[in-house]
């Protein structure tokens, strides 16, 4: 059976970090990489009516620029490096999207970077790594 | 025309004089022009001895029919509306698109505004508390109404190449009906309602808002700001320039937040003031039935205290005005009723919640203190039911109320404007003549007096849905249909729920 790796992407450094520890990981098992960028968002918000007019250009948009900015640049040197690599960008609460993420591609193994939040901000709107850690079924590797 | 110019005479002239001038001088010029449209809208036709407005009876009689006609879908659809808001159909592939939930917030604190503070005290001023149990059938009724019109509104919606949605009753009128080989006709009406509600926004969605924010501002400043109506207008006025001209998009998005707060609060205060007079409730329910049956002291008798409960009903929560179907159009679905089922619950949370628990803090308060509120009237009198109880709550209120007039008139200049651009086309210059407009309008309203402000508001209003009502009886068996289908493939397991 193949492993499969996800690695959360947001742009910061400490993505950055996770997605080279997990190449690594990758090369040694031989897994294929899912790249994940997630978009947060409620469907339980508040919006104006102009908001929920422009909703779908902008949703496409989001998309777009997170596939052009984080994703793609990653692809070509991954490839060049011989792995298998997938990439997805989603709408939705971080942490629980990257768990069904994980379900539907079938992952055994979750990398993410740690984003370092002072622990008034974790207290308030909790760390995502904290919760994927908490409820993920498969292992998590949170990089420093 | 020469209206127009004795209003601009009078405004030029009295800008000379004293502040307070100002407020009369306007007054005084846009009293006739109220009264006149009003005569014209409201045209009565005597039905034992009462004065019936036709246009009320026209939605109650659609109201009616729909609710019969859609097989009590008010009743049925129910319980589906709230798995569809909480998501349980919602598919995963429409992650990041315009959810169920959204589209009814927005819908919804377009509707909850100053109607469900200060007109129900309206409404049991003039149809005393007989009206409240009117209020609430015709609020039942309106469900109806509301879910023909919003199926309408996403099926017949126009997507633009950029991938924005416009939708609402005037593309139903023109596609539906030319669909049923009345092209002309479908023009006609489309423009027809294009024009009732670009205009209509400045009242309902627009004056009345700002005009009953300022009562109450100046209700609790203790009169400070008396004749300074000009003065809170233009600030106002500013505010909502900044919104929907300068696209401040952060005072709308914190204003949109904090409503839906202020509501849930607002009815958890009025529970309480509710229960603090918990000896006075039988008494209070008592009077709103026997009421409605007898119109005890009432002009017109029970039919009086009907034809006003109906009236403030519609103005509350816009069932057959087709506002509501603009907003809905914007949802991606490839299942235009469940728009129509989500809909439903705006009349419900509307009137049926927030107007009665607004009308049962002022029958309780009336039962315990007949002349609790002296003279005052609309949210003035809504206030003094609830300084009662607690003496702080006036300034809360007013914070309230400002803010629901605020969202209320933010989401009005978009169903105006919605409505302009249908007719003038997507032009960015005629959208800001419009908008410009708007803001004019909304400094306007706190200068003139409620009464002149009421007639006018409700007269455009009640305007636009007869050309509505009308196209949603032809296009009513094109819902019933698709509302047949999508219940039965419910039925058959085809549409599945995700979670």
């Amino acid at each position: 059976m193949s492993n499969k790796i996800l690695v959360a992407l947001d742009g910061s450094d400490g993505s950055k970090r996770a997605l080279s520890a997990a190449v690594a990981h990758a090369k040694l098992t031989s897994s294929a990489l899912v790249l994940a960028y997630v978009i947060d968002w409620s469907p339980y918000s508040f919006h104006t009516p102009q908001e929920l007019e422009e909703r779908h250009q902008r949703r496409e948009s989001e998309i777009q620029r997170a596939n052009d900015s984080i994703l793609t640049p990653e692809i070509a040197a991954l490839k060049a490096d011989g792995l298998n690599v997938e990439t997805v960008v989603h709408h939705g609460k971080i942490a629980e999207t990257l768990l069904e993420l994980g379900e539907q591609y079938g992952v055994t193994q979750i990398y993410i970077g740690r984003r370092g939040e002072s622990r008034i901000h974790a207290m308030i709107f909790g760390s995502v790594s904290a919760a994927l850690v908490q409820t993920s079924v498969v292992p998590v590797t949170v990089v420093p | 025309m020469k209206r127009i110019f004795y209003m601009f005479a009078v405004l030029v002239s009295s800008i000379s004089s004293a502040q307070a001038g100002i407020d009369d001088a306007i007054n005084t010029a846009t009293a006739p022009i109220a009264t006149l449209i009003g005569q014209i809208v409201f045209f009565k036709i005597p039905v034992f001895g009462v004065q019936l407005p036709v246009v009320v009876l026209w939605l109650v009689v659609g109201a009616v029919f729909f609710t019969f006609y859609m097989g009590f879908i008010n009743l049925r659809g129910f319980k589906h509306a709230i798995e569809l808001v909480r998501g349980d159909y919602a598919d995963p592939d429409s992650h990041g698109e315009v959810s169920h939930f959204q589209a009814l917030a927005t819908a919804v604190s377009g509707t909850v505004g100053i109607g469900n503070i200060g007109g129900v005290a309206v409404a049991v001023t003039v149809g005393g508390p007989g009206a409240t149990f009117w209020l609430i059938v015709a609020g039942f009724l309106g469900m109806s109404t509301k879910f023909v019109e919003c199926t309408l509104g996403v099926k017949y919606r126009k997507e633009f190449e950029d991938g924005h949605v416009s939708g609402g009753p005037m593309y139903y009128l023109r596609q539906g009906f030319s669909e049923r080989g009345m092209e002309g006709f479908g023009k006609f009406m489309g423009t027809f309602y294009a024009i009732g509600i670009f205009i209509g926004a400045l009242g309902i969605g627009n004056m009345f808002q700002s005009n009953q924010a300022y009562v109450q501002l100046n209700n609790v400043s203790g009169g400070a700001l008396d004749g300074l109506g000009w003065l809170v207008g233009l600030v106002l006025a500013g505010v909502v320039f900044s919104v929907i001209i300068g696209g401040i998009k952060s005072i709308a998005r914190v204003t949109e937040k904090i409503v839906p707060f202020m509501a849930v609060f607002y009815c958890l205060f009025a529970i309480i003031v509710i229960l603090m007079n918990a000896g006075t409730i039988p008494q209070a329910i008592a009077n709103i039935f026997t009421g409605a049956f007898t119109g005890e002291g009432v002009a017109g008798g029970a039919l009086g205290a009907m034809i006003i409960g109906f009236q403030r009903a519609v103005f509350s929560n816009e069932a057959g005005i087709g506002s509501a179907s603009i907003a809905h159009s914007a949802v991606k679905t490839d299942e235009p009723v469940t728009e129509g089922i989500v809909s439903l619950l705006e009349p419900f949370i509307d009137t049926i919640v927030i107007c009665t628990i607004t009308a049962l803090v002022i029958g309780t308060a009336q039962v315990a203190a007949p002349d609790f509120a002296g003279d005052a009237q609309g949210v003035a009198m809504t206030s003094a039911a609830f300084e009662r109880e607690f003496s702080w709550f006036p300034i809360p209120l007013a914070f309230a109320a400002l803010l629901f007039a605020f969202s209320t008139m933010i989401s009005w200049s978009y169903y105006g404007l919605k409505g302009w651009t249908y007719l003038f086309g997507e032009g960015e210059r005629g959208q800001t003549i419009y908008k410009l407009i708007f803001c004019a309008f909304v400094a306007l309203g706190c200068v003139v007096q409620l009464g002149p402000i009421l007639d006018i508001s409700d007269a455009l209003v009640f305007l636009i849905c007869v050309p509505n009502i009308l196209g949603l009886y032809f296009l009513a068996p094109i819902v019933k249909r698709e509302m047949d289908s999508y219940f039965a493939r419910i039925q058959s397991g085809e549409i599945k729920k995700f979670k």
